[in-house]
């Protein structure tokens, strides 16, 4: 693997407070590189969000890093001071959030809000201007002059997430984080943004980190996936590699729940039982134990690291892929 | 647009029109009419003759919906009548008075949305430390001393202690000499301003801290642009709402307030005049001054409406 561009280690973020600290993202290692596309994969809940927010330091309070490090380009983003910070945000590391109606300023023409951001990187007005116009069509939104003078409230979700991804790439930031950026879209629009980001991708060499829950847009886009469960990450392979042949029953059960394309016969969809674990309350051992049809007795004392399973991938379980490959 | 606007004042029109009902019937309510207004404990000495012809005068016991429609209608062709206490009309009196009270209402509330908005903002950028505590601190004294208090105490402690007070002069004029009257305005809006700041205060702090927690703002703070462009241009602009709506009512407080403010700092504004008028059961003044106070509540409540408009698009329809 060439030289990681962004590489989040031993990262743990959770809420200190008198009697201790409750630990929701337990020790995350992500690595990406230019011109990789990492999927992060896992349920709400997960950490996955919350690991995102860490990179840019945007964690609202009273959440905040408990520990480890986020290197971008082998500088440690963690010691950098408000002005370092302020570059990167939306500079080199531009992050598209979940929920696009309340991500933008109600009180600001969309346009405003995308210049800003140019501004914010030492982009002049003029150059900014036509900047915004050029993005707001490169996402795929009909008639840019008229999106860039709407307030977000006349504009509908798609077309909000649509604006928050061109903001986000209008910097051609180095390190694109995007939050859960399609879960609003229909698949057509979907599959335009996807295109969108692999084809700027293809010129810029921009690392990508895509967080999702939506394992399709995974297998369409990513090169390497990193699944979380309660606020670690379990298994890391790429991506064909974990479709074929998944290292984690946690995985395993995941893709078991995905629908098949196969029409006529349809088999009854696989569902995971239980609930995930509160990250911040977790008992000794394996966190996906209580679901884990393969679970044996060391996973309730002991909690498995990531062990290498070969052909570039890792997983955090004690027993052998084997037992899960019918 | 122009369909609001047209909308918005007719509305105020009604609602002036109630306020003029209340004020015509309130008025006649109170014991003795204008002819005992005028004369006294001596309109026991007037004749029968005498009686009757001031009756016929003033239009005592001329049915109530008459009497209302004739003060409305002469008061909207700019007659307000004439003092029965002074002989002066109505118009030349309250024209002295109201420049003052209009000058004590804008410089309280330009002094207590500064020191509302200062404090509100510095307690919402440093929450739990000092900067907000000290704001807190005088928010708790702006509203928890009356005005009253306040003024009494500023005007005790200035008067003895370095024995000023300005208002011993006379009132003088902004355009007769400004500095003097700069002195005299500035202490009783003080003194009104306390408890508009404090209301403002609290309610730009709590606005800050909602808006500062919301998405858009953590995205502004993702763009990477500087404090000043977060604080106010998202933070603030989006706080602007309650803290208008805020400012509007404490303005109309404040047409209240100046009543005591102007009594204590002997300012010879409406205030004052209204307080000397109901004394003399001088009709025609109170009516006036309470109609000018009710139409300064309805404009601001208007221009207050015109403001949100003008700051948050998803209101302009």
């Amino acid at each position: 693997m060439s030289a990681a561009e962004l590489s989040i280690r031993g990262l743990r973020v959770g809420i200190a407070h008198r009697h201790g600290v409750d630990e929701i993202v337990r020790g995350v290692d992500l690595e990406v590189a230019s011109g990789e596309k990492l999927g992060v994969v896992g349920e709400s809940g997960s950490g996955k969000t919350l690991t995102m927010l860490s990179v840019l330091q945007l964690l609202p309070s009273p959440l905040a890093v408990l520990g480890g490090q986020v290197l971008l380009d082998g500088e440690d983003l963690m010691h950098a001071d408000e002005r370092r910070l302020r570059a990167v945000r939306g500079g080199e590391v531009a992050m598209v959030y979940q929920d696009p109606m309340s991500s933008l300023n109600p009180l600001l023409r969309v346009g405003t809000q995308i210049v800003e951001a140019l501004r914010a990187h030492g982009v002049p007005v003029e150059a900014a201007r036509a900047r915004t116009r050029e993005v707001l069509g490169q996402v795929g939104l009909p008639q840019p002059e008229r999106i860039e003078s709407s307030f977000p409230h006349e504009l509908s979700g798609g077309m909000l997430q649509r604006v928050m991804i061109a903001m986000a790439l209008s910097t051609s930031p180095k390190v694109l984080i995007a939050d859960e950026p399609t879960t609003a879209l229909d698949v057509t629009i979907q599959q335009q943004i996807l295109d969108l980001v692999s084809a700027l991708q293809a010129e810029t060499s921009m690392a990508v980190i895509w967080v999702t829950h939506d394992l399709g847009v995974v297998a369409r886009l990513v090169d390497r996936v990193a699944v979380m469960y309660a606020g670690r990450v379990v298994e890391q392979a790429p991506t064909r590699k974990l479709f074929a042949r998944p290292t984690h029953p946690y995985t395993a059960a995941l893709l078991a729940s995905l629908p098949g394309p196969e029409i006529g016969h349809r088999k009854p969809l696989h569902q995971i039982g239980g609930t995930p674990p509160d990250p911040a309350h977790l008992s000794p051992g394996c966190p996906f134990r209580a679901r884990c049809p393969y679970a044996i007795g060391r996973c309730a004392v002991e909690e498995p690291g990531l062990i290498d399973r070969g052909s570039g991938s890792v997983a955090a379980c004690w027993r052998e892929p084997e037992l899960w490959e019918s | 647009m122009l369909l609001g606007i047209v909308r918005r004042i007719v509305s105020m029109a009604v609602t002036l029109f109630g306020v003029a009902v209340v004020i015509f019937v309130v008025l006649r309510l109170l014991p003795g009419n204008a002819v005992t207004a005028s004369l006294g404990v001596s309109s026991g000495l007037l004749t029968h003759a005498q009686l009757a012809a001031l009756n016929h005068f003033y239009g005592v016991g001329e049915p109530a919906v008459q009497q209302f429609f004739s003060w409305l209608g002469s008061t909207l062709t700019g007659n307000l009548g004439i003092s029965l206490a002074s002989r002066e009309p109505v118009s030349t009196l309250v024209g002295a008075a109201l420049p003052i009270t209009l000058e004590l209402a804008l410089a309280s509330m330009v002094l207590g949305i500064l020191i509302g908005v200062g404090f509100g903002m510095i307690g919402a950028l440093h929450p739990g430390r000092w900067q907000d505590d000290v704001g807190q601190g005088v928010s708790v004294v702006g509203l928890a001393i009356p005005s009253f208090v306040i003024g009494t105490g500023l005007v005790t402690f200035l008067s003895s202690v370095f024995h000023y007070f300005p208002a011993s002069q006379g009132y003088v004029s902004l355009l007769q000499n400004p500095w003097l009257n700069i002195q005299q305005i500035f202490f009783p809006a003080l003194t009104l301003s306390l408890g508009i700041g404090a209301a403002i205060m609290n309610t730009t702090r709590a606005a800050m801290l909602e808006v500062s927690g919301l998405n858009f703002a953590r995205t502004a703070r993702g763009k990477g642009v500087s404090t000043r462009v977060l604080v106010w241009r998202h933070l603030f602009l989006n706080a602007l709402v309650p803290v208008v709506t805020m400012s509007g009512i404490q303005l109309g407080y404040l047409l209240g307030g100046t009543v005591i403010v102007e009594q204590i700092f002997v300012l010879p504004g409406l205030g004052r005049l209204l307080v000397t008028s109901i004394n003399n059961r001088d009709f025609p003044v109170v009516q006036t001054i309470t109609l000018i106070f009710a139409t300064g509540f309805v404009v601001v409540n208007m221009l207050v409406d015109v403001l949100y408009t003008i700051i948050d698009p998803r209101t302009r329809r």
